[in-house]
């Protein structure tokens, strides 16, 4: 048994085992992390998820769950989700922009042709 | 001969998963419907059906409609990516407005050598929130796509089912 139990399993209130799956990414000085985390998806689904990827990537894994958690948890309806939505807008506002600003070029270029066209007639 | 009791007809796609009756007052009958099994069984997979009832519960009635809609998002991105879920997307996006913020100023600033003095083109209107939104994610950390294989990942992300 690890002498010192991992965030999870002290919030769990069980015993924190040498292979504890949670252990590597759940210190025990950031109770608030699980806490999130076991908020939003649960402990069982989040063991179920990272017992599923290989150890490598689980690192990542438990922090993205983190932060989707955090912003569920500070926005209970639209999530992270909310942000997606907010930047899907902005880019498309931009690309129509960028489209304006390249006609607007194109424009001008014609236009100066022109001048310098009538200027030798 | 004791009969098979056939299940509610109308019981909703959360109660025909979990295996259970749907009460009248079902919390997720109004929002995932029979016709709909998919989009329960990825939210349940992702968050678990007593933490989505646990959710739901927390915010208002005209509301939860919303929710399920972000939940259910949020569940299909995690799922598509099990790693970085919805901050590869957020990352990804943020790289993408990077890129158009820069090809637009390129543009502005021909467009400004091209109009000349006397032609006003006019300024950006840039939302704090925005500025804010483009640092989120470290994503120089995350091995993100380039190019076309950005734009094509970015356009099988879909649209939030809201605006």
């Amino acid at each position: 048994m690890n002498p010192k139990r991992c965030a999870a399993c002290k919030y769990l209130r069980r015993r924190c085992p040498k292979d504890c799956i949670f252990a590597p990414y759940f210190p025990p000085n950031d109770p608030e992390k699980f806490a999130y985390i076991h908020r939003i998806y649960g402990a069982g689904n989040v063991s179920k998820m990272l017992q599923q990827l290989p150890v490598q990537t689980r690192a990542e894994a438990v922090e993205s769950l983190c932060f989707e958690a955090k912003c569920r948890v500070e926005d209970p309806v639209y999530g992270c989700v909310g942000i997606i939505s907010l930047l899907q807008t902005e880019i498309q506002k931009t690309e129509i922009l960028l489209a304006k600003t390249q006609a607007e070029i194109v424009v001008a270029q014609i236009k100066h042709s022109q001048n310098q066209n009538s200027e030798f007639m | 001969m004791r009969g098979h009791e056939p299940r509610s007809s109308s019981s909703c796609a959360a109660c025909k998963l979990l295996k259970r009756r749907c009460t009248p007052t079902c919390i997720f009958a109004p929002y995932f419907r029979s016709s709909d099994p998919i989009t329960f069984a990825k939210v349940h997979k992702v968050f678990g059906a007593s933490n989505v009832s646990k959710l739901l519960s927390e915010v208002p009635d005209e509301q939860r409609q919303e929710t399920v809609n972000s939940l259910a998002y949020e569940a299909e991105v995690r799922l598509k990516d099990p790693v970085y879920g919805c901050i590869g997307a957020i990352a990804s996006l943020q790289k993408k407005m990077l890129e158009l913020q820069h090809d637009l100023a390129v543009a502005r600033t021909r467009l400004l050598a091209h109009s000349g003095a006397n032609n006003h083109v006019p300024p950006l209107d840039d939302s704090p929130e925005l500025a804010a939104f483009l640092d989120l994610v470290p994503y120089s950390d995350l091995m993100l796509l380039d190019g076309s294989s950005l734009d094509a990942y970015l356009y099988d992300l879909g649209q939030p089912p809201f605006v």
